[in-house]
């Protein structure tokens, strides 16, 4: 009696099965390949028509670069994500926001040693403007939180931490944790904090409290002022370089002398 | 009078300055009508609609004595309604807004008032040289806004095709597992994430292959001047600034430099536990940093990073680390105090 299913001859004949649907499976997959670079031809002339047309705007344009940014984010595309990319090079946006990087890292670097490595999305902004010189193009806050994102990839510790309906961007890799988070959080208003206060607002106990102003004083965010009035000061260079040194118009300046 | 913001009707121009909401006839200039902004008792914004343009509805206060005559001697309506036919209500309602609250003609007086409906010569030169600038203003904002409105439908129909081509690389990446070179540069060309990776896919490319080889000829020389290590976020701004044009992305920069050690170059990208990523000579072994640590540390007994950076002329970052990973090693010990990071020999 036959017995199929069994021996040598059904083995094989699974084999060749198996063989012919890999088989098939590459060249199914070949297809496809041949259909995606036919189609990326199609794209990347259609890239260079829109290119041609509006290079300008996304470089002019703050509000037409949100767009296109939130428009590529939507079907999946991270248009940064290269120097290679199409975008990056038939539109021109990559290097709008890597050369943004290059000055972000500039700026914080210079005022390391005096905020520790915090600094205010403002005063970051102004600095930035300042060294981009009158000519260059403008950018707006949005591109350099943009910008920031991307540097997180080489480790460097940049992040932003909301303070008071802004950000804290953070540039050196000290750990920060929620607990010092808030208290930046709450010295944000007069660029200072006291043990008083953090035990009063956050019902924090003393130690607590000691401990986040002790490890901010550590990392060089803050510094002490002993010497003030009731209760030593914990003041945040980051913050209260806005506070003390903003620039005053004329008319300002008139006002505030008696 | 100040012209603070100009809007166009479709037959008139609304002109709201700190005193007065005026109207003026778009082809007889010299048809004009004005209302002082202490006569507004509260005004509402009507939403456009279907067949309706957007509006802004003025509620007034009763008539005062002194007032001029104007266009109507009555009216049973105690409001007027701006019919904004084109666009131009948005930005007219925060206006107007922001002149009744500051209420600046209370403060300031009213110059001049503008000739109504008389011939006067004066009245007739003064409209002739608003209207050039009014009209050039206008001309700018059409070409803008044609500009611009072209540019985002453009945008969007560009989108569409992006994203087919999206879809159609993510279900043909899913299939293969074994991604052969052309089809992860074409990810990286569009900027797609590898569905199985979810990297934007970058070690493995051609391209990162060039730049890794291109990062050692350049970097050779700036890292034996800096003790043989340098941050990546310091790298990145050399080279790019080097370039000028065609920059790196801080993905690429990454992404080339993990090739190094398969391309047999020899740097190295090296991770500290901090996170910190630094592009090392391999020929600066682990040792001699250590050793050279603790030599610096024992001569002088004790060393803070900014110290220790000062010696060797490296950033603090990178000399912050190297104590660190002395310490790791068992070298040295630390003092962590409000003062500062002491690093001491480790006699224990």
């Amino acid at each position: 009696m036959h017995r199929r299913g069994v021996g040598a001859g059904a083995i094989a004949k699974k084999k060749l099965a198996e063989a012919r649907y890999k088989e098939r499976g590459n060249v199914l997959a070949e297809d496809q390949i041949v259909q995606m670079s036919k189609q990326l031809e199609t794209f990347k002339s259609n890239l260079e028509e829109f290119a041609s047309k509006h290079k300008q705007e996304i470089r002019k344009n703050s509000q037409f670069r949100v767009q296109f940014q939130e428009m590529c984010a939507t079907i999946g595309v991270d248009p940064l994500a290269s120097g290679k990319g199409f975008w990056s090079e038939m539109l021109g946006v990559g290097d709008f926001y890597y050369e943004l990087g290059v000055q972000i890292i500039e700026v914080c670097l210079a005022l390391k040693h005096r905020n520790g490595g915090l600094i205010t999305l403002d005063e970051l902004h102004q600095r930035v403007l300042k060294g981009r010189g009158k000519y260059a193009q403008d950018v707006s806050q949005d591109d350099l939180m943009r910008a920031i994102k991307k540097l997180k990839v080489m480790g460097s510790g940049f992040g932003m931490i909301p303070v008071g309906g802004s950000y804290l961007v953070q540039s050196v890799p000290a750990e920060l944790n929620m607990d010092h988070t808030v208290v930046l959080q709450l010295a944000e208003k007069k660029g200072f904090v006291t043990v008083s206060e953090i035990k009063d607002s956050l019902k924090w106990e003393k130690e607590r409290a000691c401990h986040v102003l002790d490890h901010l004083l550590k990392e060089g965010l803050a510094w002490l002022d002993s010497q003030a009035a009731e209760e030593a000061q914990y003041w945040l260079p980051a913050l209260f370089s806005e506070l003390t040194s903003r620039d005053v118009t004329p008319e300002e300046a008139n006002q505030m002398t008696p | 009078m100040i012209y603070y913001f100009m809007f166009y009707l479709d037959v008139g121009v609304a002109l709201l300055s700190t005193h007065r909401l005026i109207w003026r006839d778009v082809k007889n200039h010299e048809c004009c009508i004005a209302m002082p902004l202490s006569q507004i008792l509260l005004f509402e914004e009507q939403a456009a609609g279907i067949g309706k343009s957007a509006k802004i509805v003025i509620h007034l206060q009763a008539t005062p004595a002194n007032k001029e005559p104007g266009p109507y001697q009555h009216s049973k309506y105690s409001f007027i309604k701006l019919s904004f036919k084109e666009h131009g209500q948005i930005e007219f309602y925060r206006r107007l807004t922001e002149e009744m609250t500051r209420k600046r003609w209370e403060n300031t007086p009213a110059s001049q008032p503008i000739p109504i409906g008389t011939g006067s010569q004066a009245g007739r030169t003064r409209a002739v040289g608003i209207v050039g600038i009014e009209r050039k203003i206008e001309e700018k904002r059409k070409e803008t806004d044609k500009n611009i409105s072209e540019a985002f439908e453009d945008l969007s129909k560009l989108m569409v095709k992006a994203k087919e081509m999206v879809e159609l690389s993510r279900s043909i990446a899913n299939k293969i597992k074994d991604k052969q070179f052309g089809l992860r540069s074409y990810l990286l060309s569009m900027g797609i994430a590898d569905p199985v990776t979810r990297e934007t896919h970058g070690s493995g490319t051609h391209y990162h292959m060039q730049l890794a080889k291109q990062l050692d000829d350049m970097l050779q020389a700036p890292l034996e001047e800096r003790g043989g290590m340098m941050a990546l976020t310091e790298v990145y701004c050399l080279v790019n600034r080097a370039r000028g044009m065609e920059l790196l992305s801080p993905e690429d920069l990454v992404n080339a430099c993990k090739m190094f050690e398969s391309l047999k170059l020899p740097l190295r990208l090296r991770v500290f536990d901090s996170g910190v990523m630094v592009v090392q000579l391999q020929s600066h072994s682990e040792e001699e940093m250590i050793a050279s640590a603790l030599d610096n540390v024992s001569d002088k007994g004790s060393l803070t990073a900014e110290e220790f950076a000062k010696l060797l002329g490296l950033s603090v970052l990178l000399s912050k680390e190297r104590l660190l990973l002395a310490e790791k090693m068992g070298h040295l010990c630390r003092d962590d105090s409000v003062e500062g990071l002491r690093f001491y020999p480790n006699l224990f």
